[in-house]
C-alpha cells in the first residue's frame, strides 16, 4: 500500500508552527517598536521660521529659561515669547541679520511669528507646567537637554507610561526648586537623588495623581 | 519553508529600511496612530484660530480693560469683601504719588523674602545686560550692547525708587519695558535687590556686622 501522505508531511506541522510563531512574533515586535511615541514622536524636529539656537542663548549666554518662557512657573502653559522679548536684545545686537527678519517683521507689524509646535499632548490631557516647575520637576525631564540643542527636537516620548514613571515614583526625579531651570544639574549618585527626593516628597507633600481624572478630562 | 524565510527576511529588511530606528530626526509632523479625541475643536493657549483676521486665539487686550486676577489670590479677588488692590495702594502700581511725583521709597513691605524674590527675578531678567553685581557688564556687552550703565554711581544711588519702577515698567532709552514680564510686586522686589547691590558694592569693612567679618577674612 502506497503512503497516503508524502514524506515531507512529517515535518510540515512543526514548520507551520515555526512560520506562524515567526510571523506573529515579528508583527508583535514591529508594533511594539514602531507604534509608540518613542518612535512616532521622538526626533520630531520641524523647520522653524527662525532657527533659534537654544544652545547659544542658554549655554553660552547663560539666559534663564524664564527670560523668554516667562510664565511657565505660574501658568499651565509655557508661553512662547512675543517678538518684543527677542527685540529686548536684538534691537541692538545683530540688527540686520537676515535670519532675524521674521522677528523684526512681527515686532513692527504685530503679526505673530508662526512657530511650529513640537511637544503636543492629546487635547484631553491637562498638563500644568507651573505645578511641575514648583515641585522640582525640571524642564529637562520632559524636554531633554534643550540647553544643548542647536535646533529643538522632541527628545522624550511624553507617553502615558512616561508620565506614570514619575507619578508613581516622584522621588526618583524631583530636585530643589531653584535648580529646576538649571538643565545641567544632577545629583552625584542615584542614592542621593532618592534620599533627597524622598525628603522633598515628604516636605512638599508631593502627591502626584494616578487616577484617570488627575490628568484626563 | 525556504520561501517563507526569504519573504520574512525581505519584509523585515524592507520595514526597517523604510521606517528606520527610534530617535532618528525627522521634519514631517508626527503621525497620530490612534487620533481618537487627541485633536479637539477647542482653543489652546497661543493657538491658531481661523475666525480672527490675525488667526490668534489669544486676543489682545481691549483698550480700557480692567486688570483682574493677574497672579492674585483668586479666592480673594472673587470674595465679596475684596477691595481692588490697585485702589488700595495706587503708588504700588505706578511708582508715583498723588501729585505725580516719583515716590522715594518702596510702597510695599520690604522683607527678606521680597529681596530674595528680587534676586531671583534680577538674575533672570536684568543680569544678562546689567551684570551680576549691577556694574553694567552683562554678557550682552560682548555682543554689542555697549551703553548699559552701572548702578554704582550717585545718579542711580539717589534715584527715587518710583523712577526705577517706571524704568522697569516702561523701559528707558535702549532698554525695553519689563512690565509685561514682572508684576508690580516683583518689580519692587527687583528694586529692593538693586538697592542691596548698591549697598554691597559701595560698602566698607565697617558695614559688615562684626560676627560676619571673619567669614569674609576681613
Amino acid at each position: 500500500m502506497a503512503n497516503i501522505f508524502p514524506k515531507w508531511s512529517n515535518t510540515a506541522p512543526i514548520q507551520i508552527v515555526i512560520c506562524l510563531c515567526l510571523a506573529v512574533g515579528t508583527v508583535v515586535a514591529g508594533v511594539t517598536y514602531y507604534a509608540t511615541p518613542k518612535y512616532l514622536r521622538v526626533g520630531y524636529q520641524p523647520i522653524q521660521p527662525v532657527s533659534f539656537e537654544h544652545s547659544l542663548h542658554v549655554d553660552q549666554l547663560g539666559l534663564d529659561c524664564r527670560y523668554c518662557h516667562t510664565f511657565v512657573d505660574r501658568s499651565e502653559h509655557s508661553n512662547v515669547p512675543a517678538a518684543s522679548t527677542c527685540m529686548n536684545c536684538h534691537s541692538l545686537i545683530k540688527t540686520d541679520s537676515p535670519k532675524l527678519a521674521p522677528i523684526r517683521n512681527s515686532y513692527e507689524s504685530g503679526e505673530p511669528v508662526p512657530w511650529v509646535k513640537i511637544h503636543r499632548t492629546p487635547d484631553y490631557v491637562y498638563f500644568n507646567h507651573s505645578v511641575h516647575i514648583n515641585r522640582g520637576v525640571s524642564c529637562v525631564h520632559c524636554h531633554g537637554q534643550v540647553n544643548e540643542m542647536e535646533e529643538v527636537y522632541h527628545a522624550k516620548p511624553l507617553s502615558m507610561a512616561f508620565c506614570l514613571e514619575c507619578h508613581r515614583n516622584p522621588e526618583n526625579f524631583i530636585r530643589p526648586v531653584d535648580e529646576v531651570t538649571n538643565l545641567t544639574f544632577s545629583y552625584d549618585s542615584r542614592e542621593e537623588q532618592i534620599e533627597q527626593g524622598t525628603k522633598f516628597v515628604h516636605d512638599w507633600k508631593v502627591n502626584p495623581p494616578q487616577s484617570c481624572s488627575g490628568c484626563h478630562r | 519553508m525556504r520561501i517563507f524565510l526569504a519573504v520574512w527576511l525581505f519584509v523585515v529588511v524592507a520595514t526597517v529600511s523604510i521606517l528606520g530606528f527610534r530617535g532618528e530626526k525627522f521634519r514631517k509632523p508626527p503621525i497620530w496612530l490612534f487620533p481618537d479625541m487627541d485633536i479637539q475643536a477647542k482653543y489652546l493657549p497661543q493657538g491658531q484660530n481661523e475666525f480672527f483676521a490675525d488667526e490668534r486665539n489669544d486676543r489682545p487686550m481691549v483698550p480700557g480693560a480692567v486688570l483682574r486676577g493677574y497672579n492674585w489670590d483668586v479666592k480673594e479677588v472673587f470674595d465679596g469683601e475684596y477691595e481692588f488692590a490697585k485702589a488700595e495702594n495706587p503708588s504700588a502700581w505706578t511708582g508715583k504719588d498723588e501729585s505725580g511725583e516719583f515716590i522715594k521709597e518702596i510702597p510695599i513691605e520690604v522683607t527678606y523674602d521680597l529681596v530674595q524674590l528680587g534676586q531671583e527675578k534680577y538674575t533672570i531678567f536684568c543680569q544678562p545686560c546689567h551684570g551680576r553685581v549691577g556694574d553694567g557688564n552683562g554678557i550682552t556687552k560682548k555682543y554689542g550692547m555697549a551703553a548699559t550703565p552701572t548702578y554704582h554711581d550717585d545718579r542711580l544711588r539717589d534715584m527715587a525708587d518710583g523712577e526705577i519702577f517706571n524704568t522697569i515698567t516702561h523701559g528707558k532709552n535702549t532698554m525695553f519695558g519689563y512690565g509685561m514680564k514682572l508684576n508690580p510686586e516683583e518689580r519692587w522686589a527687583v528694586i529692593s535687590y538693586v538697592r542691596a547691590l548698591q549697598l554691597a558694592q559701595n560698602a566698607t569693612v565697617e558695614d559688615v556686622p562684626e560676627q560676619h567679618r571673619k567669614e569674609l577674612g576681613l
